[in-house]
Order: C-alpha cells, then sequence, then structure tokens
C-alpha cells in the first residue's frame, strides 16, 4: 500500500535545494516593469491625470489609466463557469477604475524599463478625484439614503439571502425553553502567503502567455479572456511552484491587468509583481463577519430552535461575495441539526480592500460565532460543555434538506474523545473552578463540520491525463495544482497504488499550462483530493487496462487475467509475473507490427459530497494584568476519512492550527476609521505569528472510511483552522468568566474587556 | 548609476560582479548569479525567505547593500550542496521531517538554521526558535522545522564528537 | 535595487565628516535597517546618503582606563549581547538589545542607528537612558561630548547638527557599578516587533540592602520620545524594599509620562502596561541585587 503511507513529497528535494522554481525564478531578465497606481482615497471618482512629470522619467515606455482600458466589467473569483446567467459571477471591475471604490484601488499603471524609473514614475503622476464620504461599515452602508459604491446595487446590498427549516415560530412556543442570545464579531484577516502576488505576461504569435503564482490557472485563462473580451483559445495560462495561497490566489489578482499591459506595448514581456503592502491591500481578505445569534433550548440540553441573521462585509468588489457569508449560515444549520432553525444573510459593499476566498471560506467565522455561542448557552444554563454538543451534532445519516449533502460517516465521538483525554479535561474544568490572583488558567473546546468540496453549489469536475513512458513509467497531467499543500504527492501515491507502480514510476508534472494540461478548476474548498483524486483513480484504471490489453496481447492471454503489481504484469489469481511494465512499454511503443502509444485521459463529474468533521481542545494561562494568552496545550482532532499521507496530513492541520491560533490571538487588518486607509499592511504591524510564538501543536486522526472518497478520504486542506480560536476563546473564557464575543483576542482588547469585568482596575 | 566592481567569496568561490551601488546584495544574488534560491517576500528584512550567511552571520540580503558584501564570505542555499548536487544533512532532515510545504520560505530557514548547526553548544528548542524567529512561515506552524534543526544539531554534534 | 540620488562611500571616519559636511542633507547609512526600508517604502526615496557601514573604526566595545565603557556606534546588536565587557557589568543592555526583531536585524543594525533614528520605541534607547549614556559626536570641526539625555528634540529628531555624526557612546563606571537592572519589552509577538511600551530599570541597593540607594527608570513608547521617570526616581531614592515600594513606584512614574492614543494601542492601555512593568521590572531589579520582598 502507498496510499496511507508517510512517504515524503514529491517536490521535496526540488524546493529543499532550491532548484524548484517559481514565477519570479523564471521571468526573463530583460522584462518591463510594471508598476499599479493605486487610489489615495477610498471614494469617489477619477476626473483626470497629469502624467506630463511621469513620462519625463527616463525608461518609461508607457502608462496606462483607468480612461484607457476596454469599457468592460469582469468578474474574478475562482468558481468555475456557470452556464446559467442567474448562477454567474459579479461583473463588477475594470482592468483599471475610474470610480474608485477603496483606499487602494487599481487607477492607472506605468511600464518602465526599471524598478526605478517605474517608481518615481508613479510617485509623479498627478491625479484629481472627486472625493466621497468613505463608507466603512456595513452598518452605514445600508443606511437609508447611503451612497451606492456600485450603481448595480443601489442600497450596497451585494446578495441577500434567507432560509427555514422546520417552522421557527412555533417551535419557540414550546414551554420550558431557555433563551440565549450572542452578538459575535470577526476579522478582516490576510492570508500572508510569504511568495506576494505576481505574474509576468508576453506575447507569440497573437497569443497571450500569462505565467502566474495561481492556485487556478483554467480560471484565470477564462476571466483574462472576458476581461480582455478574446476567446478563451488566445490565452494561455502557466503555473510553476508557488509560495502558497490559502484562497487568495483563488482569484484573478495581476494577471487580467498584466494580459492587458503587455498587448499595449506590442507583447513585450512585462512583470507585475505586487509588493507586500500591495498584496496586504490590493488582492483579497478574509471577510469580516458579524453574527446576532438567538436560541432556544430545552432544560434536556436540546436546542428547540434558532435563528442567526449574519452580515459580511465585503469591500469593494464582489470576488466571490455572499457564497462565503451563505457557507457560514449553512455551516450554522449543518453542525447542530436540530429543531427549527433560521437563517438570513447579507453580504453588502463597503470602501474596504476586497475580501474573497480564504481558508475554509466563511466556516472559520461562523465556527467562532456558534461554538462561542454554545459555550454561553452551556454556561447560562448549567450544562456540561461536552455533552451538550454531543447530543446535539451531526450523526452519521444526517441529509441537509437545503444542499442534499449527507454525512456519509463521522468519527467525531471519538475526536471529541481523544481531545479531551489530551488535556485531561475532566480533572481541568474541576481544578479551574474558583480561581483568584493575577494568573489564572482555563480549558475550552469547539468542534466543527466542513463540506469537502462545492457540490452542489457549483460544478466539480477535473481531468487528468497519463502518458506510458518507454520505461514504464509514467507521465501524470492534472489541472489540480499543488499550492504546497501537498497535493501533487497524494496524487502520485494515488496513481501508484491504483497502477500497481512503485512510486517513482509516477513522474506527476506540477506544471500546469493551460495549452496542455487537462482541465481542473484547481486547488480551492477541499476538493482536490477528494474529487481531482477521483479523477486519478479512474484515469489509472483506464491507463492499467490498456497496459493489461497489451500485455494480453503479447503475452496471447485473456487481458482481465493479469494485473499489475509493483511494475510488473502478474496474474490476477496467482501472483505470477509475466512481464515488467518497461517490457509492455518498449514493446507497446517500438512494436513493428503493433505500434501503440499508450496514455489515458478521463473526467471525473463529481455529484457527491461529504462532511469533514472534528475539535480542538486547548489549555490557556492568562495574564490579567498584562492582558495576555498564553496557550499551554493544544491540540486538534480530525475526522477526514481514510488519511492519504500522514505527513503531508501533519502538516495541514500544523498549518491550520497556526492560522487559527492567529485568527484567535493576534491578527487583523487595522483600517484608519477615517480615510479607510490600511493602516498594517506589512509583516511588521501584522501580527503574523512568529516561531516563538507558536506552541507545540498537538495532533490526532480518527480515521473512519468514507465510502463516497476516492480512497476513503474527504476534506482536511481547510479544516484544521476552524475550531482553534473558538476554543481559546472558550479556554479564556473558562479561566477568567470574562466571555469575550469578537476576536482576535489581542491584548488591547482584553484589557478593555477586563477593565469591563472589573479584573483590571 | 555608474557601475562598481564587487569582488567576494560566494558558495566557495571568488566573484567579481560589476553592479549598480543602488543594488541590494540579494539584487546581485539573485540579479547576476542567478542564485534563485533567495526569495523576496518583502523587500525590507521582516519576512526571512531571503536569508544568506555572510561571514558566519546571517543576514537578510535584501536589506543588505551590495557593496558592503566587498571582501565577505557568502553562502546561500546553493552552497550547501556538494558539487555533486547532493544536498546536505539539514536539507535532507527538512525533507524527511516534513517542514517543507510550499517551499518559499524553505531556503531562508535552512540558512538561518546554520549558525545553530555548526555550533557545539547545547540549544534547547526555544533556543533553536529564537534563532528562526526572523523567519515567517504561514503554511507550517514551524513545528517541523524547529525539529529538523534540533535533529541536525544533534546529529551533528554526534558526529563532530565521534571524531 | 534602492532609489538613491548618489551613494558616496568613504573609507574613513576622517573621509565621512568631509563629505557629511560637503553634503549636509546627505543621510548616513549604517545598518540600513530603518533608512533602507523607509527608501523602500519612497519617505527616503531619491536621496544622497553616505553609507558608513563599513568603517570598521566605529565598531566594537572597550573599556577604559578609568573604567568607562565604550560602545562605537556601528556595534551590532549581536555584537553587544555578545560582548564579554557587556555580559559582565551592562547584561540589561544586552538584554534589551537582543530583543529587537530577529536575528537577521540584530546582526545588521547598529546601536548607534537605533538611537539616531530617535523613535521613542528604540529598544536599546530606553536601557541607555537609564544608565546615563554619555554620547561623543564628531563633525569636521572636532569632538562635541553630550548627555544622551538631552540628545532626544522630538518624534524622529535628535540634536545631531549640520554636518555631525556619533562616533562613541560611553557609560562611566559609577553608573553601572553594583547596579542590576531589566529591561521588559511589551510587544504583540515574542520576535519581529516593535515595543507597545518598554521599561528599563536598574538600582543600586544600600549595603544592607534594605534600601533603595538609586534607582532609575525609563519608558519608550510612554511620550513622543524615550524619557526618564526622574520625579519618581526621586520619590523612590532611600525607600524601604517592600511591596508597597513596588506599588508606589508604579504610581509615581504616572507623573514623568505622556502615552497616547494610536492605532496600535489605546492611551489607557498603555498606562495599564506602564504601571504595570514598571512593577515587574523593579522587582526583578531588586531581587537580582540581592533585595528580599
Amino acid at each position: 500500500m502507498i496510499v496511507g503511507k508517510a512517504v515524503n513529497r514529491v517536490d521535496a528535494e526540488a524546493k529543499a535545494s532550491g532548484t524548484a522554481k517559481y514565477v519570479a525564478d523564471l521571468v526573463d531578465r530583460n522584462a518591463l516593469v510594471a508598476k499599479v497606481l493605486h487610489s489615495t482615497i477610498a471614494n469617489g471618482t477619477v476626473l483626470s491625470f497629469d502624467l506630463d512629470e511621469a513620462y519625463k522619467v527616463p525608461g518609461v515606455v508607457k502608462i496606462v489609466t483607468c480612461f484607457d482600458v476596454p469599457d468592460k466589467q469582469f468578474p474574478t473569483p475562482g468558481h468555475p463557469w456557470s452556464t446559467h446567467k442567474a448562477h454567474q459571477d459579479i461583473s463588477d471591475r475594470k482592468l483599471l477604475n475610474t470610480r474608485v471604490r477603496f483606499y487602494g484601488d487599481d487607477i492607472a499603471a506605468v511600464i518602465a524599463e526599471d524598478e526605478i524609473a517605474a517608481t518615481r514614475a508613479l510617485k509623479l503622476i498627478k491625479v484629481e478625484y472627486e472625493e466621497y464620504e468613505p463608507i466603512l461599515t456595513y452598518e452605514d452602508a445600508m443606511k437609508d439614503g447611503a451612497m451606492a459604491i456600485h450603481e448595480e446595487k443601489p442600497n450596497n446590498v451585494v446578495v441577500h439571502s434567507d432560509y427555514e427549516m422546520g417552522n421557527f415560530d412555533e417551535a419557540i412556543k414550546e414551554e420550558g425553553l431557555i433563551k440565549v442570545e450572542g452578538t459575535y464579531e470577526t476579522p478582516i484577516v490576510s492570508h500572508c502567503h510569504i511568495e506576494n502576488a505576481g505574474s509576468y505576461a508576453y506575447m507569440e504569435s497573437g497569443r497571450i502567455i500569462v505565467v502566474s503564482s495561481t492556485q487556478i490557472p483554467h480560471i484565470i485563462r477564462r476571466v483574462i479572456s472576458q476581461a480582455l473580451d478574446c476567446g478563451m483559445g488566445k490565452i494561455r495560462v502557466i503555473k510553476p511552484y508557488i509560495g502558497g495561497g490559502f484562497g487568495n490566489k483563488q482569484d484573478a489578482l495581476t494577471e487580467p491587468l498584466n494580459a492587458f499591459l503587455t498587448s499595449v506595448v506590442g507583447g513585450r514581456c512585462v512583470k507585475l509583481f505586487y509588493t507586500r503592502e500591495e498584496t496586504f491591500v490590493c488582492t483579497r481578505t478574509r471577510h469580516a463577519m458579524k453574527f446576532f445569534i438567538e436560541s432556544y433550548v430545552r432544560k434536556d440540553g436540546t436546542f428547540a430552535a434558532r435563528k442567526i441573521k449574519a452580515y459580511s462585509t465585503q469591500g469593494a468588489y464582489a470576488s466571490h461575495a455572499h457564497a462565503l457569508v451563505a457557507n457560514a449560515v449553512n455551516g450554522f444549520r449543518m453542525m447542530y441539526p436540530v429543531g427549527a432553525i433560521k437563517g438570513d444573510a447579507y453580504t453588502v459593499y463597503t470602501n474596504l480592500p476586497t475580501a474573497g476566498a480564504m481558508r475554509a471560506y466563511g466556516i472559520p467565522q461562523i465556527g467562532f460565532a456558534l461554538e462561542a455561542h454554545v459555550d454561553d448557552i452551556c454556561q447560562k444554563a448549567g450544562f456540561d460543555k461536552v455533552q451538550f454538543r454531543r447530543d446535539n451534532m451531526m450523526q452519521v445519516g444526517f441529509v441537509d434538506p437545503f444542499t442534499t449533502i449527507a454525512c456519509h460517516s463521522s468519527g467525531l465521538d471519538e475526536c471529541i474523545t481523544r481531545g479531551k483525554e489530551y488535556v485531561n479535561w475532566d480533572q481541568k474544568i474541576e481544578e479551574y473552578k474558583n480561581q483568584t490572583g493575577d494568573i489564572r488558567r482555563g480549558v475550552g473546546m469547539a468542534v466543527f463540520c466542513y463540506k469537502t468540496g462545492v457540490y452542489p453549489i457549483a460544478l466539480e469536475t477535473s481531468a487528468v491525463r497519463m502518458v506510458l513512458n518507454q520505461d514504464g513509467s509514467t507521465q501524470v497531467q492534472m489541472g489540480a495544482t499543488e499550492i504546497g499543500q501537498g497535493a501533487d504527492t497524494v496524487f502520485s501515491q494515488m496513481a501508484a497504488e491504483t497502477l500497481g507502480f512503485t512510486l517513482d514510476k509516477v513522474n506527476l508534472i506540477s506544471t500546469q499550462d493551460t495549452d496542455v494540461t487537462p482541465y481542473d478548476t484547481g486547488a480551492y474548498a477541499s476538493r482536490q483530493t477528494y474529487v481531482s483524486g477521483m479523477a486519478v483513480k479512474k484515469t489509472a484504471l483506464s491507463l492499467k487496462k490498456k497496459i493489461c490489453e497489451f500485455a494480453g496481447y503479447m503475452l496471447n492471454r485473456d487481458p482481465s487475467d493479469l494485473d499489475i503489481e509493483d511494475n510488473n504484469i502478474v496474474h490476477v489469481g496467482t501472483r505470477e509475473k509475466y512481464l515488467t511494465t518497461e517490457e509492455v512499454a518498449m514493446e507497446a511503443c517500438y512494436s513493428l507490427e503493433n505500434s501503440n502509444h499508450i496514455s489515458a485521459e478521463e473526467t471525473h463529474h463529481c455529484s457527491d459530497n461529504t462532511y469533514a468533521l472534528g475539535c480542538c481542545f486547548a489549555e490557556v494561562e492568562v495574564d490579567i494584568p498584562m492582558c495576555s494568552v498564553k496557550i499551554l496545550k493544544i491540540i486538534n482532532v480530525h475526522d477526514s476519512g481514510k488519511i492519504i499521507n500522514p505527513q503531508t496530513a501533519r502538516g495541514q492541520v500544523h498549518g491550520g492550527m497556526s492560522m487559527g491560533i492567529g485568527y484567535g490571538l493576534y491578527e487583523r487588518l487595522i483600517i484608519d476609521p477615517k480615510t479607510g486607509k490600511t493602516n498594517n499592511d506589512n509583516l511588521l504591524d501584522y501580527k503574523l505569528m512568529t516561531v516563538l510564538d507558536t506552541p507545540d501543536l498537538g495532533y490526532d486522526f480518527v480515521e473512519p472510511e468514507d465510502p463516497s472518497g476516492p480512497y476513503g478520504n474527504k476534506a482536511l486542506g481547510e479544516p484544521p483552522v476552524i475550531p482553534v480560536a473558538p476554543a481559546l476563546r472558550n479556554a479564556v473564557y473558562n479561566a477568567t468568566g470574562v466571555a469575550v464575543n469578537a476576536i482576535p483576542l489581542h491584548p488591547q482588547r482584553l484589557f478593555e474587556e477586563f477593565s469591563k469585568a472589573g479584573l483590571i482596575k | 548609476m555608474k557601475k562598481q566592481l564587487v569582488t567576494c567569496t560566494i558558495n566557495g568561490k571568488v566573484r567579481e560582479n560589476y553592479i549598480d551601488p543602488r543594488a541590494s546584495l540579494s539584487d546581485l544574488l539573485r540579479g547576476e548569479e542567478h542564485l534563485h534560491s533567495i526569495k523576496h517576500g518583502c523587500d525590507v528584512g521582516e519576512c526571512g525567505a531571503c536569508t544568506v550567511v555572510i561571514d558566519g552571520e546571517t543576514y537578510n540580503s535584501c536589506i543588505y547593500m551590495a557593496i558592503w558584501a566587498e571582501g565577505k564570505n557568502i553562502t546561500t542555499l546553493e552552497g550547501l550542496s556538494t558539487l555533486d548536487g547532493t544536498i546536505s544533512d539539514i536539507q535532507q532532515a527538512f525533507i524527511d521531517e516534513g517542514a517543507i510545504q510550499c517551499g518559499f520560505c524553505t531556503p531562508g530557514f535552512i540558512m538561518s538554521s546554520l549558525p545553530i548547526i555548526e555550533s557545539d553548544e547545547e540549544f534547547t528548542r526555544d533556543e533553536i526558535k529564537k534563532q528562526v524567529s526572523g523567519n515567517f512561515c504561514r503554511c507550517t506552524g514551524y513545528d517541523t522545522i524547529v525539529t529538523a534543526i534540533e535533529k541536525t544539531h544533534n546529529k551533528r554534534k554526534a558526529e563532530r564528537a565521534k571524531k | 535595487m534602492y532609489d538613491f540620488n548618489n551613494i558616496y562611500q568613504p573609507k574613513t571616519v576622517k573621509e565621512a565628516l568631509e563629505m557629511k559636511k560637503a553634503h549636509p542633507d546627505a543621510l548616513l547609512l549604517a545598518g540600513g535597517s530603518d533608512i533602507l526600508i523607509q527608501c523602500r517604502e519612497g519617505r527616503l526615496a531619491g536621496r544622497d546618503v553616505i553609507s558608513i557601514y563599513t568603517l570598521d573604526e566605529l565598531r566594537g566595545i572597550c573599556m577604559e582606563d578609568d573604567g568607562t565603557i565604550l560602545i562605537r556606534p556601528l556595534t551590532s546588536f549581536s555584537h553587544i549581547t555578545n560582548n564579554p565587557i557587556i555580559k559582565k557589568y551592562i547584561p540589561t543592555l544586552g538584554d534589551a538589545v537582543d530583543q529587537i526583531g530577529g536575528p537577521q536585524i540584530r546582526n545588521i543594525g547598529t546601536i548607534g542607528g537605533n538611537i539616531c533614528n530617535g523613535v521613542t520605541s528604540a529598544d536599546s534607547a530606553t536601557t541607555l537612558k537609564t544608565y546615563d549614556a554619555i554620547l561623543e559626536i564628531a563633525s569636521v570641526d572636532g569632538i562635541r561630548i553630550l548627555p544622551y539625555a538631552d540628545f532626544s528634540k522630538g518624534p524622529g529628531r535628535v540634536d545631531l547638527r549640520e554636518g555631525e555624526m556619533l562616533t562613541g557612546i560611553r557609560i562611566k563606571k559609577d553608573s553601572y557599578e553594583n547596579t542590576f537592572g531589566k529591561y521588559i519589552k511589551y510587544s504583540m509577538r515574542r520576535a519581529m516587533d516593535i515595543a507597545t511600551l518598554g521599561c528599563s530599570v536598574n538600582v543600586r541597593l544600600t549595603e544592607d540592602k534594605k534600601k533603595v540607594d538609586r534607582v532609575r527608570i525609563a519608558f519608550g513608547v510612554a511620550g513622543p520620545v524615550p524619557l526618564r521617570a526622574l520625579s519618581a526616581e526621586e520619590s523612590l531614592k532611600g525607600q524601604l524594599i517592600s511591596e508597597e515600594l513596588l506599588e508606589a513606584a508604579s504610581q509615581a512614574v504616572m507623573a514623568d509620562v505622556n502615552p497616547r492614543n494610536s492605532w496600535r494601542a489605546s492611551k489607557d492601555f498603555r498606562i495599564q502596561l506602564i504601571k504595570e512593568l514598571t512593577r515587574r521590572a523593579l522587582r526583578s531589579s531588586i531581587e537580582q541585587a540581592g533585595g528580599e520582598f
């Protein structure tokens, strides 16, 4: 078995030796340099530019402004395109925008011979604006008479949606119910992949080639074609190794503009690499959300009814828009699918940096709100926090009435048991009762559920091509992308497993090139091992069948008697070895009688989905006068079905936990409340955790086989980030008695909360 | 600006480069020497992805002027492999411990670890963390990186003790 | 590539001073961890710079005949921390600069640069203030000696006149002898961060170790520039060591500080930190000096 084994990553040596090439390592050294002029107001209209001084800078080749780009709006999010108009992504931005919608909007671009010339020219461009009052909160944006940020949405509401499961109004009439209300808020945070956004573009024979750090090369090709209004066949997108994405690069960022820029300089190579500051402000962020929750619980510790009102602050452009908060309020229902449930969600334009996809797509937001709320319920009603969750949580067999997604498997109960053990929960709950003094300790926990792919909300499709080499190895081409998560490695394992090859006989092509790579929508959701993995399996079975057929021809045997094991053609029953796959491949290629270039290509159109589940348990120490939280112990326990590779799986859990701790305690993008300017657009002021801030990270897996996954597996890439912040918040609550309803629990916030609670005088 | 000769030792070889005196060391190493292990994540000394070792100490090459490299001895990740391309034990440890994901921060972390693994002193896990605390990673949660350094340090110490 | 108008590269201090006189607006580039970043951000782009980083005569630490410790301004933070003289006599300073940035920044960043950029959060500044550092400032016309206490002129502004540059930082024997200190940097992260508040304290106890003979307290980010809590120091002099002393100190310093609201932290939170860090740093200093509570 290769699936299930902790093999080293297939790309690890290239990355450890420095030979792995990223976008900036490939660009022609004579490439022109493009720099974008970003608006210095948050809300307004560009009236005019004065470019005279800028053009005097030696080395400036061309300056294009918002008045020079095609008068065409296009969508940017990394979704499969919908052929149904009603489901299509919102087209609400141009390559450069005259109508300025956030502090940092793209209004012009300079192309120059070198960086200094481009930067100097940027500073010399004079802009005349008509300026309006910035609208920086969803509350202000929804006020009567608020100015429309996009004329298509006069009330600034991008989308409003609602649902009701059961009858809420009837359900709350039941006698003896305990009502608990709470308001919970999550911040804007940044993906902080270490490689910034960037691309280079050039033209060849009338076609535009864009090499970009993206998670979604095939989708980028479509978006460029929409932005430039040209056929998709005229565009070629290449994705080499990339330095992380986390959802930010599941969006068209620099690519459409860069494709346009090369076209205005005769196809010369133009590089457009964003700085760290631009990556913070001008790419995408995680949506800030605010939730108003009202719950009615019975004295036996079960939900009778609950409802949620959710507001998602979109920022300037729609990007993934409502899909995230819709996912959040769905998650509110799915985790505890009992009683009557009502959901109401708004996505609202504001003059803030644009929010888009980020690891776990709206669920870390609801995960915090819901799991904080559940602790509030337990505290108020005197329920056991673990038992209450166990009594209400999703069970195998649950089918969500709105999405039809079924719970095929669940190891959540066992996850909770192991989490409890790890932090010695029962004993600590007793020990930490009635504490006094400056330093106090507490334990907290949270659970989650997470949909693996995007079916049935959107199309799930993936294609794979496998070509047999003469040495009996195979080149595997996939549209699914490696973004650091380890996709190439687990796909290689899956291919080897199904083909009967050893791992060294599988050469997975890491680079996607839309000219040659089969279609796949790319790395997002936690879909690839589940959806693209199934395409690998299907293609491998197809290739294997063809190899066995040729071996059958060579051996004059019925191919159905043949199998492949460790690169040998064997008898399906006795396992007797007949030939090596190399012998078959050589003969197939060079046979004078029956030359046959064996390859296989299959599409998997996925019409299923499944829930991954899990929990986080944490123990913290709070230094009250210093307003600081120290994590003493923390563990995530995951049911992600069968684990394909324990080493890379651990990597996903560690990385997600780290991001979750940051979400709970450290990270937030700070926007000036008057101007809309981002204050902390750099790694010094944005508090991404350093190694010294990171505690030892515990992890564990419960592995029930999921019948819908290609190898019993389900989501793992995103889930680890979800339960951490609420577990930490609940642990601080347990330690201090102070329920903080907004994250991060950074010192300033703790100071305010502890002061309010009288712990600091 | 008029170019200027900078002579320094890079990965064991004396190198002469004519560079713009406004260039950073990372401009020299990436642009002139094509040492692409040096990554740019911030350009202001905050992310650590461009870390190199100069005369035994770690520096962010993005905020080190190339003209300051005159006469210095510089090591980049490329210099850790032997001439036949065999990677070093610390690189192998990063592979074996699963300390690499997207790989963009990896060269910087490995370079930052050199003062530890080349030292005979004892280091606690927290001291190892401190030595690489000028490097950011968003993928791994750092845990496996620290383990890879710790194991390599212990291995090298044991090897030196045998000799 | 950095956007300088010109970059001058003196080979000696004498040459550097001549260049500084000839180009009074040129920036002195020491380790660059501040200037280069501001150049990249555009704030200092297009300027003339004089690169003094390679002037090794401005590097190093030694003890002069009278026991005065001389730190040359280009000494890097990591060299200060690891220097045997600093370790033995002023470990608080070594500890303070060991909390700046990360290892790479501590290898390139210089103590001279740290105090000449004049920011209130400079980690070395508070401890140099509490040890009454004395600055040696040179120009082609000669040397000027100035107490560090008088150096700050406002946020980002220091008393360096036209054609001048810092060439030495001295701490006298009386200032460090029998003196024990503690610097606490309060920041959001344990590395790669600037201080939300910095507090440096040192004490000399009476011979019986029952009373405070001398105490010096300084803060970073408690006002527009790094500042000494002189009135609090005066009020604590000669006091008996006790828990009450810590409380009195935390109250007394309030008369000396002037924190403000910023997006990084509120004034009220900074006041809380000023009080708490004073208590903790003073307790640690007294305990190190052999005092008991």
